[in-house]
């Protein structure tokens, strides 16, 4: 009698809480691992700044390296490259389907 | 006097200066800041739990939904192992979160729209990740990191390279979009704020112009940067989790 008064509440109280959008918020964080910025406007931001950021960084690899070797435009070129194609990958896997 | 004072500038850039309390040149407003965010989440949680209700107030609901949410954020994100970096998780959310909330604050300052401040932090989450990664697979780690298995050997010259640029690059996307997004919001609010001062100089049409136009325009972006603060503080945890993830998994 008490068992199925209880569920009958759990359910009932699920009812009101899907009602009202309550238990909604877990499952997006979860569904979607790189899924950050739903708008385009986001997702546009997030893969410029993944290109930006790699380039820097490539640049400044190259920069100081080029400085240790004393080999002055060739590193920080080949960096560039580097850098891009370091960029295209932070993009694929922001935005890679999940692999599991 | 009214006609130097009817060329008021645009300071946007302004509002985020440093400039030292309590008499020290080592300690600005910044840090301040700082220890009274962290204060403030100490006390909610100290408070907040105190009374240790089996049904909780609203203060200490607020402290259990903190917790909850953070640390079902790394159960989620990083696994069942994910509740060893639950502390260090929880303390950069909260850290991010009142800095980008206290600044939101008039008179008050944002110490996360210092590059400074988000570089150290991207820094020492990216130390920690790599710490983490050596410790849970040795050299292992680097092999299989920076060189994906069942890649033909020639091509690792390339590879490796590029996974490294990837790898750092971490430390940019991160740093740079807290910064970004802080000093852009204060920026604007400078500018919609300045341009209802210039208005209301026009006498009762400016001011009726000033009201329907900046002011608005002001309470509105108020309320999406409320929206970023939560937002960015939430993104900067979850991408931490995201590369503890990638730590502990190898991918």
């Amino acid at each position: 009698m008490s068992e199925e008064r209880g569920t009958s509440f759990h359910e009932r109280l699920r009812a009101a809480r899907d009602k009202r959008g309550l238990d909604a918020k877990p499952q997006p964080s979860g569904a979607e691992l790189g899924g950050i910025g739903g708008t385009a406007l986001g997702i546009g931001l997030r893969v410029g700044m993944e290109l930006v950021s790699a380039m820097v960084v490539a640049v400044v690899i190259g920069w100081a390296l080029d400085k240790l070797f004393h080999t002055t435009p060739i590193l920080m070129a080949v960096f560039v490259l580097l850098g891009g194609a370091a960029g295209v990958l932070n993009v694929y896997r922001a935005f890679a389907p999940p692999r599991r | 006097m009214p006609a130097e004072a009817a060329q008021p500038k645009i300071d946007v850039l302004g509002q985020f200066r440093l400039s030292p309390v309590l008499g020290s040149v080592n300690f600005t407003q910044a840090n301040a800041l700082m220890i009274v965010g962290a204060l403030l989440v100490l006390a909610l949680l100290y408070y907040g739990m105190k009374p240790r209700a089996v049904v909780p107030g609203r203060l200490q609901a607020a402290a259990e939904l903190c917790y909850k949410f953070v640390y079902d954020m790394c159960v989620d994100q990083i696994g069942e192992e994910g509740r060893r970096f639950f502390p260090f998780v929880f303390t950069l959310f909260f850290f991010v979160l009142m800095g980008n909330l206290l600044g939101l604050l008039p008179y008050s300052f944002t110490y996360t729209s210092h590059i400074a401040v988000t570089v150290g932090l991207a820094i020492m989450v990216i130390i920690i990740v790599t710490i983490v990664a050596f410790v849970e697979n040795g050299w292992h780690f680097v092999t299989e990191y920076f060189f994906p298995k069942g890649a033909p050997l020639v091509l690792a010259p390339l590879i490796v390279p590029i996974e490294v640029i990837s790898y750092l690059s971490r430390v940019v996307s991160l740093s740079v979009r807290l910064f970004a997004n802080m000093v852009a919001g204060h920026a604007m609010f400078e500018v919609a704020g300045a341009f209802t001062i210039m208005l209301a100089g026009f006498g009762v049409i400016g001011i009726i112009a000033a009201v329907i136009g900046p002011l608005a325009v002001n309470v509105v972006l108020y309320a999406f940067e409320l929206l970023v603060a939560c937002l960015q503080a939430y993104v900067f945890a979850i991408l931490t989790c995201i590369y503890l993830h990638d730590a502990v998994h190898l991918h």
